[in-house]
């Protein structure tokens, strides 16, 4: 599904990620994990482009998006992130948070095939019988994809039992609340992966289990996940592949029960002595 | 103090006998209409450039923007306000060939320059927005614009509303030099009351009254305004 070849990103002069190549597979469940400053998180944000690569590849559905001539707005709405910080959207309320992509994507997709249509149906004036090119269906309205969108945001928030908050604004929720609602915010787009990048580093203790269990039904339902964590317990339990970065290079990659049993690499094994 | 009494009495006289009203009228519509217009276009302007000033800059298209954004802030800073009236009046609009009334070269000539000011102001306030905002726009696929416009700006301007705010109230006041060009505001329809019976005291006090009473409404729209933006904050 993703294919990254020989990533490359500096910031000026120093290299934040040096040659990474990797392989995800549709269903992955891919932790990273490494220590601080190793370049997990900018690897992960290179995959969407969040920062731009220097150097190499990133093939996702058959287009290299590291390419700087492609429209990667495109390729962003197969391919959701959740952040540290939640970054809900401060003016919008919790339903808007989740609708307000998937209707501006879709009315825009609608507008685009109108104006589709009004071309076709204008050169066809001009054509042959036999000739004429058939319209593009438009079957949806403005308002149908606004209640769509609803219907499908209001069963995201059922299905997190967070319905009862569809109308209140972020800054009244608890840190957990809010990491869920930023992750049914990146399922409302329907993504084929889900990046999350430290998604329960910045929750109190107590919140860190609502979101992992969250994460935990994600994976079980077969969502691609490319998921930057400090939560060892978590990866050994859901991932399928681990991966450990340092300065820049991924040093392993193992199923977890080889990664966290019989760790080759000796930083790994350092790494590993410390933290579990 | 009789003297003084006879100055109002003969103030009133003109104001209601002789249509001195109607000038104040037409002078505080004018007055508004400079001050209320030149900030909308000012908000325009300076929203634009200062969206230009924020933007990467790792292409060459942005860098030219942004070059010109930087020297159009540098003019309309630089000089008087007076001047530009001036310079518009008497010297741009005649080289173009365009004949235009004084009243709406001074809504332009505000409007660009208090979109000078906004675009620094509108700046902070974009700056002031969690950079985590415009990520987790892009990161849903919306494009920088639609982010800016529909996510950044809006919390911009409410963190702004109180700077903007004193914008308002100072281009209210700006207004007074509008007679420049021969636009009637309120300073030029109490000036010609004044002209009227050679009497000034009690026609600039007036004027002076009508100033502040105006400024303070504002100042209350402004406190209402914020209170209903705040909504979405944890603070009432």
């Amino acid at each position: 599904m993703i294919d990254v070849i020989n990533l490359e990103k500096h910031f000026g002069e120093t290299k934040v990620l040096n040659g990474i190549s990797i392989h995800i597979e549709k269903g992955d469940i891919m932790c990273v994990i490494g220590p601080s400053g190793s370049g997990k998180s900018t690897f992960l944000r290179c995959l969407n482009c969040m920062e731009d690569p220097t150097g190499g590849q990133i093939i996702f559905g058959g287009v290299d998006i590291a390419d700087f001539k492609v429209d990667i707005n495109i390729h962003r709405r197969r391919m959701g992130m959740v952040f540290q910080h939640f970054n809900l959207f401060n003016n919008k309320t919790v339903l808007q948070n989740i609708m307000l992509a998937p209707v501006l994507v879709r009315t825009q997709d609608l507008k685009k095939a109108k104006r589709n249509n009004r071309k076709t149906a204008l050169a066809n004036l001009f054509r042959k019988a036999e000739k004429k090119q058939a319209l593009l269906p438009v079957t949806a309205t403005k308002a149908s994809i606004r209640a769509e969108a609803k219907e499908e945001a209001l069963a995201l928030l059922d299905r997190i039992g967070l319905r009862d908050k569809a109308d209140v604004y972020p800054s009244t929720l608890s840190g957990g609340q809010k990491q869920r609602i930023a992750i049914v915010r990146a399922l409302a787009m329907k993504p084929d992966v889900i990046l999350f990048d430290e998604p329960t580093s910045a929750l109190d203790p107590e919140m860190v289990g609502e979101v992992l269990d969250l994460m935990k039904q994600l994976a079980n339902e077969g969502m691609t996940m490319i998921i930057v964590t400090h939560e060892m317990g978590f990866a050994r339990e859901v991932a399928n592949k681990v991966l450990f970065i340092d300065e820049g290079q991924i040093l392993e990659c193992a199923a977890p029960e080889e990664f966290f049993g019989n760790p080759k690499n000796p930083r790994l094994k350092e790494f590993l002595s410390k933290v579990l | 103090m009789g003297d003084f009494s006879r100055k109002i009495d003969k103030f009133i006289d003109i104001l209601i006998n002789q249509d001195g009203y109607v000038k104040v009228l037409e002078g505080l519509q004018n007055t508004l209409l400079i001050a209320v217009l030149g900030l909308i276009i000012g908000i325009f302007i300076g929203t634009i450039i200062a969206i230009v000033r924020v933007l990467p800059k790792y292409k060459i298209l942005p860098r030219i923007l942004n070059g010109i954004a930087a020297f159009y802030v540098g003019a309309f800073r630089g000089t008087p306000i007076v001047v530009q009236l001036l310079i518009f009046y008497y010297v741009l609009f005649p080289l173009m060939g365009i004949r235009i009334t004084g009243l709406n070269v001074s809504i332009l000539v505000f409007g660009l320059n208090s979109g000078a000011y906004i675009s620094e102001i509108m700046r902070s306030g974009i700056l002031s927005v969690d950079h985590g905002q415009m990520e987790a726009g892009r990161a849903v696929g919306l494009s920088f614009w639609t982010t800016m416009v529909r996510i950044v700006i809006p919390q911009a301007i409410k963190n702004i509303l109180p700077t903007l705010g004193n914008e308002f109230v100072a281009l209210i006041k700006e207004t007074s030099v509008v007679s420049f060009v021969g636009a009637t505001d309120l300073y030029k329809a109490f000036n010609s009351i004044g002209s009227n019976s050679y009497e000034f005291m009690v026609p600039y006090l007036a004027m002076a009254l009508i100033y502040i009473v105006l400024v303070l409404l504002i100042s209350m729209g402004i406190k209402y305004m914020e209170r209903s933006l705040r909504k979405s904050d944890r603070r009432h």
